[in-house]
């Protein structure tokens, strides 16, 4: 069953599956990545891989969803990484959700969604019960759909300066 | 911040007709729940109309029903429609915003514009209903 059989109403992921992503995928992700913000990204993927999934943590996450249907394009319909960071600005433990990804035309299809629940139950399983993430501000979209899975401003602001 | 009465009426208005969009409602009907006359709702409910996020339901037992799609209608755009939420023309530009100091001080008020604008433009009448929910139920949780 293709993306655009399904309902953009219902949330079912009966057609996709949500699992830890393999050494495989890494080229599926890079290349989702790179179509998405328009940039090949390799080395930090890689990196990201090694320190994710070779080196064994289990308060980091890193889930693609898969299509079930082999005829499926693409197969690889999105990813979420996320990990625990402890006492970072103060801020007692929490799951950071540092990347998420839906392939463009696989969207309005609940794979975001499904992905955005599998990381928080992850979190949840091991005792985390906040939830953060980072949005650029002009990125309505991404926004809008953190926004819809429940999440608010936080207590924290970003603040950053030009340097040179 | 502060948003004038009719977006906070078309937002009203919007979600009370979201909540079923095979519902139609009159301008008295949703009027009366949230207390205002319906002749300054009727001209809310007009822009609505023209804006294609309601339409009119002609005949006995006629009214609005939602039009829009709640997965990508925000709340910036329904407060387009009546206001812009961006210091208003003018404001910004007199002799004292000329000044050094009054020239930081529109650098201050232009982030916090940026952020209203990030907030209302992310936040869609779907994730309204959503949050109303949990509101109702007494917890924050998605």
């Amino acid at each position: 069953m293709t993306p655009s059989q399904h309902s953009d109403t219902t949330p079912d992921g009966d057609w996709f599956t949500i699992r830890q992503v393999t050494h495989a995928d890494l080229p599926d992700v890079v290349n989702l990545d790179a179509r998405v913000t328009g940039m090949q990204k390799q080395d930090y993927w890689d990196d990201i891989y090694v320190r994710f999934v070779e080196r064994g943590n289990d308060k980091r996450f890193f889930l693609v969803a898969q299509a079930n249907d082999a005829a499926d394009n693409p197969a690889l319909l999105g990813f979420v990484v996320g990990e625990v960071r402890a006492w970072e600005f103060g801020s007692a433990p929490c799951g950071w959700i540092t990347g998420i990804s839906v392939d463009p035309d696989s969207r309005l299809h609940a794979v975001g969604e499904c992905l955005f629940r599998s990381i928080s139950e992850k979190f949840e399983a091991i005792g985390i019960t906040t939830m953060r993430t980072m949005v650029g501000r002009s990125n309505h979209l991404l926004m809008a759909f953190f926004r819809s899975e429940g999440m608010m401003a936080g207590p924290y602001l970003q603040l950053e300066k030009e340097l040179g | 911040m502060r948003l004038q009465v009719a977006s906070r009426l078309a937002i009203f208005a919007l979600i009370e007709l979201a909540r079923d969009p095979e519902q139609k409602l009159s301008v008295g009907e949703i009027g009366d729940k949230f207390g205002v006359s319906s002749h300054h709702l009727a001209k809310v409910m007009h822009a609505l109309g023209r804006a294609g996020l309601v339409r009119s339901v002609r005949g006995v037992g006629g009214g609005y029903r939602f039009a829009g799609n709640v997965r990508r209608v925000t709340l910036l755009d329904v407060v387009n429609l009546f206001e812009d939420i961006s210091a208003v023309e003018g404001e910004r530009s007199g002799t004292a915003e000329a000044t050094d100091a009054g020239q930081a001080l529109g650098v201050v008020l232009d982030e916090i514009d940026d952020i209203a604008r990030a907030t209302l433009g992310s936040i869609t009448i779907a994730t309204m209903l959503k949050l109303m929910d949990r509101q109702k139920s007494g917890g924050t949780k998605s």
